[in-house]
């Protein structure tokens, strides 16, 4: 009987295709834009997620201020000193590999390209730290750290701004007014939770600071942690470390702080979630809406289809088979718009995700829901008007024009 | 004729409305009807005809009074149990024709076996057994907008006889119609009542329609005026 019911349900659509279609388009709508999203956030999700792995796990991010950014009110933190990198190199176990930051920001040019970009004074330990490989040419040599000597090593998209295709090993470039010669070209990271990773030009951190900051200031200072170590522990002993160097007195609060690439990991995929649930919620209030259509093409339908009911009710249609008619009805058109809703959100989100740069993931639970949550607006909107139409009087029906 | 009659009204009375709009509709009937008969109800529009015809037809249940179906008790059925008994019993024309439109006419003369859970094949060789009986096998994929008054109404005919029912329900089958078709109808329904051994009960105002039923009943404010044999009989 059920399967008749389902029959019938598919010759009444089928009667009003335009009108059918336009009931369903909320649910579309709805279930298209929830299953699109939640499968972007996933997507990027899990790109924020490998790109913080590629960031290389167990490293212990060092800067001044509480948290990210430089904090609100207050005099500014003070930046690290030479000693304080010194310190960490001797005094704490555990350590891999230290890199000490400066930071800057200016125009590169080369024979008439120019483009700006961020500039990173530091070591060959950076590229350490941060599983970093050149491509072509080499890293700095510890003479040209020492000395601070005018080389750089470039990203992905200064070389393609700068260079297009041409090799620019060995070439001589200018960087806010400064010659320097690029030496190497670094491996392509792509888009991380820090916006574009390889826009970014290196160099020896003496030559940043005497060049560009104008003292031996260290924005920065990022830690390998030993494999062999435990990460908060090493953390632990860096808090202390930094906190006796800073004179912070007991009690006293951090003017610097630590992360963890993983907190770091942590902090930006819980915003992705949130964002993700957001935009959800938003959806899921036009799928609300949808349901709201049916439930009134519903009663229209009824009304129109009083004379239909009565001579269903005459031929003797029990009170149940006529609710269950107008139910199903209901949760077909419902369905219907389910499955065109998951088959858009499947094209869309396949289609925008290679340009939001984050992998196209299929969630089949996501799926699931969205359809399990389509069928049931079929239900509870579906129902009162299925059953105003079995609580009809046959006569009446029949007589209705 | 000495069969047991198939339907039995005693003192059936029906009451609309309450208070100062209280309408008396019935005011007591009886009435026997006959296996096998051929029944026109007659009478002047108020007179009760209608009302009776919704109570024979279990749409609606007497105020008062006793209606048998088969020696069973109807008043003291439910909504879903006269439901049931319409589906299993009883097959019903109109006036309006009130065939589902946009709907093939196999498709709406296969509607009350959907209701029986008949199975597709089943549904289709009855369905165009039914259609064949009045002369419409070759029109079955017709909308009711592609056939005549005439054919839908034999269309109609169809679908009320396609369950093989004991009693078949005519309201003014032939108020829509030239009197050409009309006649072409009640030859139909009088080929049905003698060969197909169904009961017809019709109301009708057209003496040239009542003339072809066995039995004549008169209607006259909410009573049975008189009874007589029609031509038929």
């Amino acid at each position: 009987m059920l399967g008749t019911t389902i029959i019938l349900a598919f010759r009444a659509i089928n009667r009003h295709k335009l009108r059918s279609f336009l009931t369903t388009l909320g649910i579309i709508i709805g279930v298209a834009a929830v299953v699109t999203m939640v499968t972007l956030g996933n997507g990027a999700t899990a790109a924020v997620r490998e790109q913080i792995s590629s960031l290389g796990a167990n490293v212990l991010q060092l800067r001044p201020g509480q948290g990210f950014g430089r904090g609100g009110g207050g005099p500014r933190p003070p930046d690290f000193k030479p000693a304080d990198l010194t310190a960490i190199e001797n005094q704490l176990t555990g350590v891999r590999a230290v890199a000490p930051m400066a930071q800057s920001s200016g125009t590169a040019i080369y024979e008439g390209n120019n483009w700006s970009t961020t500039v990173y004074g530091t070591t060959a330990a950076y590229f350490e730290v941060q599983s970093w490989k050149v491509t072509s040419g080499r890293l700095f040599m510890p003479e040209e750290e020492e000395a601070g000597r005018p080389v750089c090593i470039i990203g992905n998209t200064v070389r393609t701004n700068l260079f297009q295709g041409g090799d620019p090993i060995g070439q001589r470039m200018r960087i806010k007014g400064v010659s320097c010669q690029v030496i190497g070209a670094l491996a392509t990271r792509g888009q991380g939770g820090f916006g574009d990773q390889d826009d970014v030009v290196v160099m020896p951190i003496k030559f940043v600071q005497r060049r560009f900051t104008g003292n031996r200031d260290i924005s920065q200072i990022m830690i390998a942690v030993d494999d062999a170590y435990d990460t908060s522990t090493v953390q632990q002993s860096l808090e202390e470390l930094m906190r006796e160097r800073r004179q912070i007195k007991a009690g006293g609060e951090d003017n610097f702080n630590v992360f963890d690439t993983k907190q770091i990991s942590d902090t930006l995929t819980g915003t992705t979630t949130i964002l993700t649930q957001i935009v959800g919620a938003v959806a899921a209030i036009s799928l609300l809406v949808g349901g709201i259509g049916i439930m009134n093409i519903m009663l229209v339908s009824v009304t129109e289809r009083t004379r239909e009911i009565g001579i269903r009710l005459a031929i003797g249609a029990v009170a149940g088979e006529v609710l269950m008619q107008f139910l199903v009805e209901a949760i077909v058109l419902s369905c219907l718009g389910g499955v065109i809703g998951l088959l858009i959100a499947l094209v869309a989100s396949w289609a925008i995700a290679p340009l939001m740069q984050v992998p196209f993931i299929f969630d089949l639970k996501v799926n699931l829901i969205a359809f399990v949550f389509s069928a049931v607006i079929g239900v509870v909107f579906g129902y009162f008007p299925a059953r105003r139409a079995a609580a009809l009087n046959p006569i009446d029906a029949l007589r209705h024009e | 004729m000495s069969v047991d009659p198939i339907i039995t009204l005693r003192g059936v009375t029906k009451v609309y409305g309450s208070g100062a709009t209280e309408f008396q509709a019935l005011k007591g009937i009886d009435l026997d009807i006959a296996q096998g008969d051929f029944v026109a109800v007659m009478g002047p529009s108020g007179s009760g005809k209608s009302t009776t015809m919704n109570i024979l037809g279990c749409l609606d249940v007497p105020s008062a009074g006793e209606f048998l179906f088969k020696g069973h008790h109807v008043e003291t059925l439910d909504r879903d149990q006269r439901a049931l008994l319409r589906r299993r019993y009883l097959g019903f024309v109109f006036q309006g024709f009130n065939l589902l439109s946009r709907t093939s006419a196999l498709e709406n003369v296969e509607l009350p076996l959907l209701y029986r859970g008949e199975d597709k094949q089943t549904r289709y060789d009855m369905g165009m057994a039914a259609l064949d009986k009045v002369g419409l096998k070759q029109w079955w994929d017709h909308t009711p907008a592609e056939l005549s008054g005439g054919q839908q109404q034999r269309v109609a005919i169809a679908r009320a006889i396609v369950t093989s029912p004991d009693v078949l329900l005519a309201d003014e089958p032939t108020g829509n119609l030239d009197s050409e078709r009309s006649i072409e109808i009640m030859e139909l329904l009088t080929d049905l009542n003698r060969n197909s051994g169904i009961t017809v009960l019709m109301v009708t105002h057209e003496p040239d329609m009542a003339a072809f039923a066995r039995t004549i009943v008169h209607f006259r404010d909410g009573l049975v005026e008189r009874i007589e044999k029609g031509l038929a009989g």
